[in-house]
């Protein structure tokens, strides 16, 4: 067995590195740079070494703001995930209701996130906004600019009406994927209706699920323009989460040292949940299979 | 356990049908007894799988009545008409381990925990799956999958019975024999009525002891599979069934004769000849099968001169195509025959010989 050895099969890969260079390694290396120094102009730079991460990591108004993310990331897909399931359960599966409720479903996904916001800013003004004067006038004083709870209930409501359809549609898809022979299957076997879900549809969900919550956590875990324009952060700092903490940082006070040093903790916290979470669901399948053998 | 009976039923996938051909199923009588092996064959879009679905209650029939000793059962669906189904393609329900597999349709009619595993274990039994009860289903081979598929129609022991839709189209040949000859051990150790469809004579013939022969929506022919080799009732099962298949020649009758074309028939059998002058139709025709055709090498008495074609050997036989007139015949030879080179000289004996009239046979009066 002489196996001719040519390793120049590796030049091949050149073009996608220079590429890939100039898309991530780049752009992310001058964040790098800069949180490792303390730059003052072009030509005036110290070595700070950690001290901007540091620095970071101790700041009370950080730690607050990502304790609200993982709250506010962690509600939303506890919401969205079963109340998309549930819209895909419902939604017609042949014939022209199905396109109507399609596009239905689909027409939050089609409107830009500071559009939204502006939305529903309008929406819950208690002047003229239909659901501000709507909860006043049953006796409830809603305010989104003086009570936490509203603002927060009110952001939590919108990102669910703004992505459950993602959720909603990954499913359906999913679902329309399986083989009638399944459902019939099914009922020759007396199946009831939760048996059908439990052990029929939501296996079949479990990989557009995967990517629907990676996706979900990753667009939450990053929501900027939405509460920006809904409630800019307040009351106080109870909506503010932290790519808006971050943008007063780099651009409000112009701490470029500081900011690259939260946005690469910022960064490495996504890749790590994402990380950590995409080894489980793998895992869990892989156990499955070695349990047997 | 029930005799399954199909009255004056019909189907169409139309929403309203008009012409025969609308049909899935053309309106049918048949009768399943209790405890037969049956198979279904036909040939693919026959109407077989809408057939059994009917039965099965998955499909509810334009009109007609389905039976189930004696009480019509149209308006029950499935769960309620204790009917096992196998599909073509294996559906386990993949998270599960292969017993709960099996015990699936019993926890859902809340069997004692007890009874489940006598009857999961008896099952695993039969199909030799009792290595692979703890193992989850996902991982399964496919013929292990349709083995469990199977197996969840048998653990019922309330079955009335079981249908079958091509189950071992995604097996390897190799073990599609086997599973054959379990099903049909199975058959006779829990004497439930079975009907297996296929398109496959050789699955239907080994499986089954009286098979039904499907034809654009009908029934051509309910029998045994030595009867239907025989005595093909309608000219489709002579096509169909034997290899190859059975050959048809137009005849007509004149001044006391028969031919086919113009080549004169030697049959000495007046009742066939009467048949034929009797028929109003002009869609008359003599079915032989290859296999009962008597082929010489040199001219023997009442045999008709015919032009060899082909010959094709098979090894144990050779299949001879041969022209009679126009007609074009096959007939088969055993090996160590005389096989003619350029003429051969044939016969037909008369108890092998039968008359189709519209397609259909028409059973001469002195047999």
């Amino acid at each position: 067995m002489n196996k001719i050895r040519n390793n120049r099969a590796w030049l091949l890969i050149l073009p996608m590195l220079l590429l890939v260079a100039f898309s991530a390694i780049i752009p992310l290396m001058t964040v790098v740079n800069y949180s490792v120094q303390d730059v003052f102009d072009a030509h005036t730079r110290f070595f700070t070494g950690t001290e901007w991460f540091e620095a970071t990591l101790n700041d009370r108004d950080l730690q607050a703001a990502l304790l609200r993310q993982f709250a506010f990331s962690f509600t939303v897909l506890a919401i969205e995930v079963p109340l998309g399931i549930g819209i895909a359960l419902l939604m017609p599966k042949r014939g022209w209701q199905a396109s109507a409720v399609l596009v239905l479903v689909t027409l939050p996904l089609l409107i830009p996130w500071n559009v939204v916001g502006s939305i529903w800013q309008i929406f819950t003004r208690g002047d003229i906004g239909l659901m501000g004067v709507g909860l006043r006038g049953m006796g409830y004083g809603y305010s989104i600019t003086s009570s936490a709870v509203d603002a927060w209930a009110t952001i939590v409501l919108m990102d669910v009406w703004h992505w459950t359809p993602l959720i909603a549609l990954l499913c359906y898809s999913g679902l329309r994927a399986i083989p009638e022979a399944y459902y019939q299957a099914a009922r020759i076997d007396r199946a009831s209706k939760w048996s059908v879900f439990r052990y029929i549809q939501l296996p079949k969900l479990t990989n557009v699920l995967v990517i629907g919550i990676l996706l979900r956590f990753m667009h939450s875990f990053m929501i900027y323009a939405e509460p920006f324009v809904l409630t800019g952060g307040g009351p106080g700092s109870s909506t503010t989460f932290l790519s808006q903490s971050l943008t007063t940082m780099a651009i409000a006070q112009q701490d470029l040292g500081p900011s690259a040093a939260f946005s690469l903790i910022y960064f490495l916290i996504i890749l790590l949940v994402c990380w950590v979470f995409y080894t489980a669901i793998m895992n869990m399948q892989k156990e499955k299979y070695h349990g047997e053998s | 356990m029930a005799e399954i009976m199909l009255k004056s039923l019909a189907h169409s996938y139309l929403e309203s049908p008009r012409h025969a051909e609308d049909f899935a199923i053309r309106e049918m009588t048949h009768v399943w007894q209790q405890g037969g092996a049956y198979a279904l064959l036909g040939p693919s879009g026959c109407g077989k799988s809408t057939l059994l679905n009917i039965i099965s209650g998955l499909l509810v029939p334009t009109s007609g009545e389905v039976h189930f000793d004696g009480n019509v059962v149209n308006p029950l669906p499935p769960e309620e008409r204790n009917i096992a189904q196998v599909f073509q393609f294996p559906v386990v329900y993949d998270t599960m381990t292969v017993y709960d597999n099996l015990a699936f349709p019993l926890r859902n009619v809340e069997t004692s925990e007890t009874k489940v595993s006598e009857r999961v274990e008896e099952v695993a039994d039969v199909l030799d799956l009792t290595s692979l009860l703890k193992r989850k289903a996902k991982n399964l081979t496919a013929d292990e999958k349709q083995k469990v598929s199977m197996g969840r129609g048998l653990v019922r022991d309330d079955v009335s019975a079981i249908l079958f839709d091509e189950p071992l189209t995604v097996i390897d040949p190799h073990l599609k024999w086997k599973l054959r000859r379990k099903l049909k051990e199975i058959h006779q150790r829990f004497n439930i009525t079975m009907i297996y469809v296929t398109h496959d004579q050789l699955e239907a013939s080994t499986f089954a002891d009286k098979i039904a022969v499907m034809y654009e929506g009908q029934v051509v022919q309910f029998g045994s599979p030595r009867e239907l080799f025989e005595r093909p009732g309608h000219t489709f099962v002579g096509y169909f069934i034997g290899s190859p298949g059975m050959n048809f020649m137009r005849v007509r009758a004149s001044d006391g004769h028969l031919y086919s074309g113009d080549v004169l028939l030697p049959i000495t059998s007046s009742s066939l000849y009467e048949n034929v002058t009797r028929c109003t139709s002009d869609n008359i025709q003599l079915g032989i099968r290859p296999e009962f055709i008597e082929v010489h090498d040199t001219p023997v008495e009442r045999a008709l001169e015919s032009e060899v074609i082909q010959v094709q050997d098979l090894g144990t036989y050779s299949i001879l195509s041969l022209r009679l007139g126009n007609v074009a015949l096959k007939a088969r030879v055993e090996e160590g025959e005389p096989l003619p080179a350029d003429k051969a000289y044939i016969h037909f004996p008369e108890a092998w010989t039968g008359l189709y009239v519209d397609e259909y046979r028409v059973e001469s009066g002195d047999e």
